[in-house]
């Protein structure tokens, strides 16, 4: 299979030495695995030893919810969760070996929205203590090798642009290079408009890697995760040989308030939402967090990888 | 001095109106010297003359916010203007054989200079009636598939692939969504990149985000001068980022999102700007497509001497090293 000429030497997690060096100064320092994991129980979960669950009201004890893989005790609500909460809960103890972590995103358009795109990107940086929206890198799934992508909804809203494009490629790439299942979480408000463009091509880029990987009998299992949305929705997301969805989870190419602008109506009730994407025919399962370990072992089992 | 680029459009752009009077008065000499028989050739000739000065300076520093005004022009030639002009023979083939026949999509068999090939295009519509019929330019799954249905069927002729783009956005509308709008861009892109025959695209107008890439992915991507093409039209980069929709705020989005041609020649997302005439396509609608018909048969004469399987390889690479990281 032929490989990028960069993407053959990115194998090797990199030293913290090397880290450090290429690392901006005001960026957090890097991290070994458990201080990541440690920073991924910081979920979205507001703080605080009693909370509201969004879904149903209930006031639950929040220590209860996080021991429940941050589901609502009460009414089975799937809180968003970041990437490195994700990554420890589907990998078995300690197997996940975390890839090129230290691509970091260029302003190539010295973009300013409300602040510069640079100082956004520190700024979720510090907040997340990672450098952009994915975590990529090899595991085992009860027993079963794999590599594993999963994007973090706490990172600029998981968008995606030239890094998550490009990990989300060399992951596919790997994944064809070493014949292991790719599997995917998906969570993205979609490309990243401060880099225009060149997070659309990222569309192109992640789609083409995912056809050499099919060419190559390779399986994909796409799990998608709230909210999965616009142009990663449009391209690796929906193409995964099976479909695996969170229950609820918001899943669309167009927000849903763009929607209702341009057709002047109020939506269909659970429109988008992963029940309805099932209806319709574009998810094959609707997973419980608790069960998706299982689940894609089986699939993994099934397909004979 | 041609005289097509003096001829008022039918449509005004703002940015423009220094040059509606001169225009105007250069008609009503003309008129004058058509019914009263003077000889004022000599100040036609001038007024002309100070014409074409206007148009250079206005088009030579056009801001961003002005190409996404002039190519969206109402007069700016269609893809279906194209199509007549210069894509012989032209055999169209309808619907997706699933759920319809989008008519924001336009496909079929042609001749582009001695290449028989297949046509794919995004079609905005010609008239109100139409427009609506196409929702102005803006395709359903059943579009993006009824494109690669027929991309397809010219993959199993070995006929190479000719991609006109102008949208604002893949459609967002309720039925959209629940046939699949997502879904359908997607494996376009995926079928796109393994397409064993060559493709080439062109933004003559409006490249509106995955609307258009669920048709450009090609082997050569073109761009026309005034045509634009990002990531999301600078209203909704407006609307997400500034929560404005005021004039100001878009061309502040527009400026920011780096959405111009040369912009995009500059990353590397196009390989080439076909040049537009003076004032833009919709002034001189011939020469324009004089323009994009050499270029295109040029591209497919290059890119019929690959080999198939280098032609797919080098298609690989050339979406593979799109975007920048740093920190290796």
């Amino acid at each position: 299979m032929s490989q990028s000429p960069s993407a053959s030497s990115q194998g090797v997690p990199p030293t913290a030495a090397s880290l450090a060096q290429q690392y901006p100064p005001d960026a957090p320092a890097p991290r070994t695995l458990a201080q990541l994991t440690e920073a991924g129980k910081r979920s979205e979960v507001p703080e605080g030893l009693w909370m509201r669950c969004p879904s149903c009201e209930a006031m639950v004890y929040r220590k209860n919810i996080e021991q429940n893989l941050n589901v609502c005790t009460e009414c089975d609500h799937h809180f968003r969760i970041g990437a490195d909460e994700r990554v420890e809960q589907l990998c078995d103890p300690g197997s996940f070996e975390p890839m090129w972590e230290d691509l970091t995103p260029l302003d190539l358009l010295s973009f300013v929205d409300l602040k510069p795109y640079s100082e956004r990107l520190r700024g979720e940086s510090k907040k997340t203590g990672h450098r952009d929206a994915v975590l990529c890198g090899k595991a085992f799934v009860k027993g079963r090798g794999v590599v594993l992508a999963a994007m973090d909804s706490r990172f600029m809203m998981g968008s995606m642009g030239c890094v998550v494009g490009e990990k989300i490629t060399r992951t596919i790439e790997l994944a064809i290079e070493t014949d292991l299942p790719l599997i995917i979480v998906s969570c993205s408000g979609g490309a990243r408009m401060q880099e225009s463009t060149l997070s659309l091509m990222q569309m192109s880029k992640t789609s083409a890697a995912l056809a050499r990987l099919d060419s190559e009998g390779g399986l994909f299992i796409s799990v998608l995760a709230d909210p999965t949305t616009g142009g990663v929705t449009a391209s690796f997301a929906m193409l995964g040989d099976v479909i695996l969805a969170e229950p609820k989870a918001l899943i669309g190419f167009a927000g849903p308030r763009v929607i209702a602008n341009t057709v002047r109506q109020d939506l269909p009730e659970g429109f988008q939402r992963s029940e309805h994407l099932q209806e319709k025919g574009f998810v094959d399962r609707i997973v419980h967090r608790k069960d998706l370990r299982s689940e894609i072992s089986r699939i993994i089992d099934y397909a004979g990888k | 001095m041609s005289t097509a680029s003096t001829a008022s459009p039918a449509f005004e752009l703002e940015f423009e109106r220094p040059l509606t009077a001169l225009e105007r008065q250069i008609a009503q000499l003309e008129a004058q010297s058509d019914t009263e028989g003077y000889d004022i050739s000599a100040e036609v000739r001038q007024l002309r003359a100070n014409h074409t000065a206007m148009l250079k300076k206005i088009y030579a520093s056009i801001s961003p916010a002005n190409v996404v005004k002039v190519a969206r022009a109402p007069g700016r030639p269609q893809a279906i203007d194209y199509i007549r002009s210069f894509v012989k023979d032209f055999c169209e083939l309808h619907g997706d054989r699933h759920f319809g026949d989008d008519r924001a999509i336009i496909s079929g068999f042609g001749r582009v200079g001695p290449h028989k090939c297949m046509v794919i295009a995004t079609h905005k519509g010609k008239d109100t009636r139409e427009r609506i019929a196409c929702n102005f330019g803006c395709a359903h799954p059943e579009g993006y598939r009824k494109a690669l249905l027929k991309m397809k069927l010219a993959e199993k002729f070995n006929l190479p692939i000719v991609s006109f783009i102008d949208t604002p956005g893949a459609y967002p509308g309720v039925g959209a969504e629940e046939r699949g709008q997502a879904e359908a861009i997607a494996v376009n892109l995926r079928e796109m990149s393994r397409l064993r025959v060559p493709i080439v695209s062109v933004v003559i107008g409006e490249g509106g985000s995955g609307g258009a890439l669920g048709i450009g992915v090609a082997d050569k991507a073109a761009m026309m001068q005034y045509a634009w093409y990002s990531v999301i039209s600078p209203e909704g980069c407006a609307a997400i980022l500034w929560k404005a929709a005021d004039p100001v705020s878009v061309a502040k989005a527009a400026e920011a999102l780096k959405l111009t041609a040369q912009d995009n020649l500059k990353l590397g997302t196009v390989d080439h700007i076909i040049d537009e005439p003076l004032g833009g396509a919709h002034r001189n609608p011939a020469t324009a497509s004089d323009k994009i018909e050499k270029w295109i048969t040029t591209a497919l004469r290059d890119l019929k001497r690959f080999k198939v399987d280098n032609l797919i390889a080098k298609r690989y690479q050339r979406l593979r090293k799109l975007g920048q990281v740093g920190g290796e």
